[in-house]
Parts: structure tokens; sequence; C-alpha cells
């Protein structure tokens, strides 16, 4: 598991960016960021350094924050290689929550996943799937 | 179990008549010796000789705190200092206090019907009751205390404060009874807990009797879990005597009125028609028995209705539901009467929702639009966006069923809520025809 920084945010013009601004004051470098929007509101999620101080900065500010573990897979950058792993979590019976996917220099992507249940991680990887552990090897 | 049964459990028909011979008395000391009730009545064209028959009543005018504020201090009093017994007085943080007196026969009363209240929670003479109002010009205390002793209790005075000393006291004294403010009653346990006892298992305690301030169910529950106990609900004011106008048997599902020395009616506040058994409106009441601070129809601002099913307890008096609010705070949406209470009610059934809330009241074309903003609690996973929408979707869906009312439930960021030491803002009221 990898820890992702989620963070609740008003649909509102200026919110991202004032969280942004609240982050990056504090030295934080984010290594990606993707949004999943509703009419209200939105939800960030987040790779940075140092997520769990992150979070608590956040939470003082007001934001509402956490930090949530999430699997993250190795993939090579190729076509097929998101599909692979999608198709193993259906056959495998494993409930897709959300993802994101993105790409590490030329020869690999990093799959991000949220999946229903506490083995997931431990099932990839036992099918042979390069689970990242290492919370800074995402970075990479 | 009853202190009065004759009283408690009088046949309808003989408590009715009961009713309409206290009423002429009570309005005749009212008329004759009350300046404001005689040019009242004066000018409606009615006197106590007019009341044939209960509903009468409707013919007279209502009295409203203002009155007993305008006559401050004693323009209200029906007696002469010799026959005074007492004064309570209520705080006056919202405007000139009002002074209501008593006289020695008043005082019993009052006694008498808080210690039904004891009755319904099973004590007797035999019973230890621990007052932890507060003692002073609210009635509160004294009106709790006259009521053990009425009944023969042992009665600890402790007033409020000094929490620590006040569970030593329920647990080395042995108190079976605690009256005081719900939330007390709460904080009393909670310190019993800290200190490490378990009430509910190590102290005999079998009772509260809570009044003075409102409280949801799932407060009511909790101390009554925390404390092993069954909760009486205690309803009073003091311009009408203080705590024991109706009190919650072991039935539930209301709470008693001492029929024989009040009499309630319930109006809608907007018409001011009389509402008949069973409908929500404002509780109005006269005295029947008071000698020194007659009230002739007083509104009392309590939102309530009357419950007039026959009560497997045996007690034939009549009861008011659970307080809904003030009609200072009721809302007119959409035709329908909301109340922030009823609101407040519904979130506080989901843990996953802080108790933080605002209420922001639009026009939209021909219509009321209601937002409720909320606050996850921090525990609550943010991450999966079907999560929120869920809970959106139950919140929703609980609140349409309460309040036949659709609420649009808007979750927000945490201090997008103003805060408040005092009194918070719950209901914004931006609408167009509002003035």
């Amino acid at each position: 598991m990898i820890s992702q920084l989620t963070v609740f945010l008003a649909n509102e013009r200026g919110r991202l960016a004032a969280a942004c601004r609240t982050l990056a004051d504090a030295g934080v470098n984010m290594s990606s960021l993707v949004l999943a929007d509703t009419a209200d509101f939105g939800v960030v999620r987040i790779f940075c350094d140092r997520p769990d101080e992150a979070a608590a900065l956040l939470v003082d500010a007001g934001y509402r924050a956490a930090v949530t573990p999430v699997i993250a897979v190795r993939v090579p950058n190729e076509p097929g290689g998101l599909a692979r792993l999608l198709e193993f979590c259906d056959e495998a019976g494993m409930n897709v929550e959300y993802g994101y996917c993105y790409s590490v220099g030329d020869d690999a992507a990093v799959d991000v996943l949220k999946i229903d249940g506490d083995d997931a991680e431990e099932r990839l990887a036992a099918a042979g799937f390069d689970v990242v552990r290492d919370e800074g090897a995402h970075a990479a | 179990m009853y202190y009065q049964p004759e009283i408690e459990t009088m046949p309808v028909e003989e408590l009715r008549a009961l009713q309409l011979e206290r009423m002429r008395e009570s309005m005749r000391n009212a008329y004759e010796n009350v300046e404001l009730f005689r040019e009242r009545f004066d000018e409606a064209g009615v006197t106590p000789d007019d009341l044939a028959s209960l509903e009468d009543l409707a013919r007279f005018p209502f009295c409203v705190k203002q009155d007993m504020r305008d006559a401050y201090p004693f323009g209200m009093f029906a007696r002469d200092n010799a026959d005074v017994a007492r004064i309570h007085a209520s705080s006056g943080t919202t405007g000139q206090a009002t002074v209501v007196g008593h006289t020695a026969e008043d005082l019993r009363n009052w006694g008498d019907c808080f210690a039904r209240g004891i009755a319904m929670v099973g004590g007797d003479e035999n019973s230890t009751i621990q007052v932890s109002y507060g003692y002073g010009l609210f009635t509160g205390g004294l009106g709790a205390h006259a009521g053990g002793e009425a009944m023969g209790c042992t009665v600890i005075p402790t007033s409020s404060g000094n929490t620590k000393r006040q569970v030593q006291m329920m647990k080395d004294c042995k108190t079976d009874i605690l009256a005081c403010t719900p939330s007390y009653a709460l904080l009393i346990a909670d310190t019993a807990i800290e200190m490490g006892y378990d009430p509910a298992t190590e102290f005999p305690i079998s009772a509260v009797i809570c009044g003075a301030e409102p409280a949801s169910q799932n407060m009511k529950d909790e101390i009554a879990e925390k404390l092993g106990i069954q909760y009486c609900d205690v309803y009073g004011l003091s311009e009408i005597m203080g705590p024991g106008v109706a009190m919650e048997c072991a039935e539930r599902g209301g709470l008693h009125v001492a029929e024989d020395q009040f009499y309630c009616e319930i109006i809608d506040p907007e018409t001011l028609e009389v509402l008949p058994d069973g409908e929500w409106g404002e509780l109005v009441i006269t005295t029947l028995t008071r000698e020194c601070s007659p009230l002739i129809r007083y509104r009392t601002r309590d939102v309530t209705r009357i419950v007039s099913e026959p009560c497997a307890c045996g007690r034939t008096h009549r009861k008011i539901d659970y307080l809904r609010g003030r009609t200072d705070d009721m809302l007119i949406i959409r035709g329908v009467n909301v109340f922030p209470s009823q609101i407040e009610q519904v979130i506080t059934e989901f843990p996953e929702i802080a108790t933080q809330y605002q209420i922001i009241l639009t026009t939209k074309g021909p219509l009321d639009r209601v937002e409720l903003q909320v606050e996850t609690v921090p525990e609550f996973p943010i991450d999966e966006v079907r999560k929120i929408e869920d809970l959106k979707g139950r919140l929703a869906a609980e609140l349409k069923s309460n309040l036949q009312v659709s609420v649009e439930i808007k979750i927000v960021e945490p201090k997008t809520i103003e805060r408040s030491m005092g009194k918070a803002k719950r209901v914004i009221d931006l609408r167009e025809a509002k003035n």
C-alpha cells in the first residue's frame, strides 16, 4: 500500500488553488494530482512527499483531508499494461472503486487502484504483479 | 403507583367538571384582582360568567410574556404581599425579567404536581432524590425540592456544580432519583464513568427527572443507558409555576399534564384558532388553581400537541407530546411547518455527520428551496465519491420522510459553517417574499 493524500473540496472557484497554495507554502512537492468532481464537491487525490504531514497541515488549515492507503502497481509502459491488470481484478472478483495512472519515464507506468477488501494487494503480488510498496518508489 | 390516585385516575367526566369549576374560580380571581385581565376581558366583552363550558374559554383573550414584563414586578399579582410566600423570576437575559408570586397554597400544589412525577418513576417515601437543578430564582431546584418533600423522600439539595461531589453523593448516599437538566445528567454520568465507576450497574439510581432545556431522543437514550435508569421528561415554565406542569410516566408517549391544575389548549400560531387534540401547534395554558399569579390563556410559544388516547398507566389526565420547538423557531417551508429541532434530530441519527449544520432557505421560481449544509466527521472516508453520494442520499431520504419537505444536502468543508460561542445561527433565510 502507498499513501494517497485525499482532500475534500467544495466545487467552488479558487478552492483547489487555495489547497495547492497551502501545500506549496509548506514545501510539499506533489508528483501527481487527480480530481474527481461532482456538481457540488470535488475529491482531490494526490501523491506527494510527506503525505502524513501534508494531511495534518491541511486539517489545521480547515480542510477535510486524510491519508488513504491505496494500491499501486508498476506495469510496462505499453499497450495492454492497464488492461491486463484490470482484467485480473475483474476475474478475481475484486471491485475497483476508483483508479488512475501515470507514466514513469518511457518504460513504466504506475496504476493506482482503490480496491474493496483487505487482501487485494497480496493477491496481486501473488499473481506476479509488481506491487509498489515503498512509499518513495512511485515518484521515481 | 400514584401519588394522588383519586386525582390522577379521576374519571374523565368528573375531571372536566372539576376543571370547569376551577376555571371559573381562576377567571374570577384574575378578573377581580388583576387589572390587565379586567381590561382585556372588558375589551373583549366577556366576563367570567360567560364561561358555561370549557369550550367557552376560546372566547377569552390571550396573554403573553410581554404582558408580564410590562407588569414588572407585581402588576399581575392577584394577592397582597401578606399572602405571598415566595417569588421566582426568569433570568431576563432576553429582556426585562418576569416575576411570579406563589402563595403557600401555590407552593403546596406545586410540590404535589412534581411528586406525581416522582411516583411515575417508581419513587415513594423510601426514595432518595438528589436535586441537581440550580436553587434560587430559577424554579428548577426549589420545584423539584418541593416535590421530594411532598412525597416524603429524603432530599439531597446538591444544587448544580461541583460534579465530582455530585457523583460521590449519588454513590455514597444511595440516590434513587436524580433531578436536573438533561445536559447536566449527561455530564454527571460521564464524570462518574471518568471517575472509574459504572453508574448503570454500581449505583442504586433508578430514575432521572429532567427538564428545563430541550433534549433529543438520542440524548435521553444516552442518559438512560449510561445511568441505567428510567428517563422522566418534566415540563414546566416559571410563568405558569415551574417544573411539574406535565410529567412523563413509564408508558412514555408524552407527558401527563396535571389537568386538575392546568387547562391546555393547542392553537394555530398564525390564525390563533384552537386546534383539535392530536394536531401540532402552540401550547396555551390556563392556570386553574394558582392564587397569586393566575394566567388565563397564556401563550407559551412551545410547540406540541395533545395526546388524548388513554394511557396504560391508568392516569386519566391527557398528555402533551414531546416539545418540537418554539413558535419563534418555526419555519414555514412550502406551507409545511418545520422546526430546526426536527432536522437536528435526524442529523444526530447519522454518526457520519458532524453536529454543526446550517439551513439555507432560498426561492427557486415559485417554490422555497431548502439546502442543508453539513460536514462529515473527520473519520468519515472522503476518498470515495460513491460513499459521499450515498450518505447524501440516505440523509435526504430520512429528512424527506420526517419533514415531508424535500431538502437538498450539501456536504461542505469544515469551518464553512460558522461556529459561535453562544447560540449558533442555524437558519439563513434568503427567501424573496420573506420580510
